[in-house]
């Protein structure tokens, strides 16, 4: 049997080397090597990448993204890993964790409870991506994007629109341009707060609505377009939307 | 009986040198004085004169009694309620009669039948205002009770507890030494919060109970966490509620340094001004991470004991400055005898 790889990912450096130990003491049982550690899950998602594991234990509580973001973003890996998610004290996600059936540990860890969640993981129990939606509806910080068999992170606060294109959504930033697997309805539901939809394929940040311009032929009518701060595309608003839009740009000039 | 007994509060006479209750008895006081006038004028006009007739007569002995009930404080403290109650209204008596040979410079007569009158004011005025702070007292211990309680349930997150044993247990293979200071940091941590924290405790001793618990932060968090302390070097002896700061650093912790990947500050400053005591306390502010886990509970928990303790003469208030989140809070400067 080829030892398991294991990544840890948990921003305190006790519970990591806490964790190491454990995972010392279940050595014989479930040969394995640690082949990295992140302390956060920006940091994860690139040493995961390098090392390939097949397992990774990921803290919940975390600065920047929380374990549920970063197992997440996982998911659009074209292998992804079996999670092992370790909480201190999370009363909802440890009841959400019930609720769906998914394996968790609470610290201090047993090295007994270890051994079960390492042979389970082993067998190849895998999270979904619905399932963790539903354990965290919290809207995410950043959206994933997968190239060469890498995840890229582009914080949702850069993005200034999503254009639903054929099979993909075109994410766009300042200063280039993603394509990203997920629906542009989802999207609109989890970030609500941030984006807006002006027509039926694009959402955009409301933030950076600086106005209005018209005389862009849509559809075969002169209709109105957004301005953008950051982007000199010009992206038409649909008669539909304009009422809800349109309040958006005053105070921008 | 042991058990009724002790939840039922002892009478104690109110402190006579806080704001409070100094402005509850003129407050008090003048509002008998208006039903006085009111009871005995026949008509608006007559209720004005009569009005200023004992306004006139009474403000003066008023502010004299209030002024040696306050010189007095020390002594009645001193007191059983069942002789510190007789002794008062004795010291009311004697004031009010003290003073009334002078009523002629205000425009009295110094006849004795008004001095008799004024006597039996004071005499009713200390009778109704001692049923009120009775009253008062009886209203807020159940307050105070629950307040300890949700001192007890509020404090110390499972969060911290659960992640420094995993941290002292990190510890015990490869530096017991370490591992034991911090499991005495944690017991010592505990028996406090468990504690009975109605009592004020001198300042000094909730201080070294906020380093112990910033050990064990700093234990798990390592380089992200950074201290300064300022605090004047005579604040300690100060009376000051139990578990008042500890919370409040807590929360800094949980909500300031957390959240954040790069190391933080957490700045405390204490000051004595006059007879204020200053505190300041202040840390990184992320705001996304307010939506997630308010701290208001603590916040609101603190004020109230705050308010139990010192009335009206302590405040906290919050804001965000800068990317920081700050908390100032006044209260007087009262170091143990």
């Amino acid at each position: 049997m080829t030892p398991l790889r294991l990544v840890i990912v948990d921003d305190e450096q006790p519970a990591r080397s806490r964790l190491r130990e454990l995972l010392g003491d279940c050595g014989e049982e479930m040969p394995h090597v640690v082949a990295g550690e992140a302390e956060n899950g920006v940091e994860g998602l690139q040493v995961v990448a390098a090392a390939a594991p097949d397992i990774v234990f990921v803290d919940i509580h975390m600065p920047e993204m929380s374990g549920i973001e970063f197992a997440r973003h996982l998911q659009i890996l074209e292998r992804p890993p079996a999670v092992i998610f370790v909480t201190a004290h999370d009363q909802y996600a440890v009841q959400a964790f019930e609720v769906n059936a998914v394996d968790y540990l609470t610290k201090p860890v047993r090295a007994a409870r270890l051994l079960a969640a390492l042979k389970k993981a082993a067998h190849g129990t895998r999270v979904t991506r619905g399932v963790l939606e539903r354990i965290d509806p919290q809207p995410r910080r950043h959206l994933s994007v997968a190239e060469r068999g890498r995840v890229i992170l582009v914080p949702v606060s850069e993005v200034i629109y999503l254009r639903a294109e054929l099979k993909y959504v075109t994410l766009r930033t300042r200063e280039r341009e993603f394509l990203v697997e997920e629906s542009l309805t989802q999207l609109e539901q989890e970030f609500a707060a941030v984006f807006v939809r002006i027509h039926r394929n694009c959402l955009v940040a409301r933030r950076l609505i600086r106005g209005f311009d018209r005389g862009v032929e849509t559809e075969g009518e002169a209709g109105w377009s957004v301005l953008l701060d950051g982007c000199d595309e010009k992206l038409p608003v649909s008669r539909r939307q304009w009422a809800q839009v349109k309040p958006l740009g005053k105070g921008h000039g | 009986m042991q058990s009724i007994r002790q939840n039922d509060p002892p009478d104690a006479l109110p402190d006579f040198r806080n704001l409070g209750v100094m402005s509850r008895i003129l407050v008090g006081v003048n509002m008998l004085a208006l039903l006085f006038a009111v009871a005995r004028s026949r008509g608006v006009a007559d209720f004005t004169d009569r009005v200023a007739e004992i306004a006139g007569r009474m403000e003066p002995v008023l502010l004299g009694v209030v002024m040696t009930l306050y010189l007095a404080s020390p002594a009645f403290g001193r007191l059983a309620y069942r002789h510190g109650l007789p002794a008062v209204l004795a010291t009311v008596l004697v004031v009010t009669g003290a003073l009334s040979p002078f009523q002629f410079l205000f425009g009295g007569s110094g006849d004795w039948r008004e001095i008799v009158l004024g006597l039996c004011y004071a005499a009713v005025a200390t009778g109704l205002l001692a049923w009120y702070f009775h009253l008062r007292n009886r209203a807020f211990s159940p307050a105070i009770a629950e307040a300890r309680l949700q001192a007890l349930q509020a404090r110390i997150r499972p969060h911290f507890l659960f992640n420094s044993l995993n941290a002292v247990l990190s510890l015990i293979r490869t530096d017991p030494k370490r591992a034991e200071s911090a499991l005495e940091d944690l017991a010592e941590l505990f028996r406090t919060v468990m504690a009975d924290n109605r009592e004020l405790i001198p300042l000094g001793e909730e201080l070294s109970l906020c380093r112990q618990y910033l050990n064990l932060e700093q234990l798990r968090l390592g380089d992200r966490l950074h201290i300064e302390w300022q605090v004047e070097p005579d604040v300690e002896p100060v009376l000051v509620p139990p578990m008042f700061l500890q919370p409040l650093v807590e929360n800094a912790v949980y909500h300031g340094i957390e959240p954040g990947i790069s190391p933080g500050v957490i700045e405390v400053r204490i000051a004595r001004r006059n007879d204020r005591l200053l505190l300041h306390l202040s840390n990184p502010y992320f705001e996304e991470h307010q939506h997630r886990q308010g701290n208001r509970m603590a916040l609101a928990n603190i004020r109230e004991r705050l308010q139990l303790h010192f009335d009206v003469e302590a405040s906290l208030t919050t804001r965000v400055n800068g990317g920081r989140y700050e908390i100032d809070i006044v209260m007087p400067f009262r170091a143990a005898q």
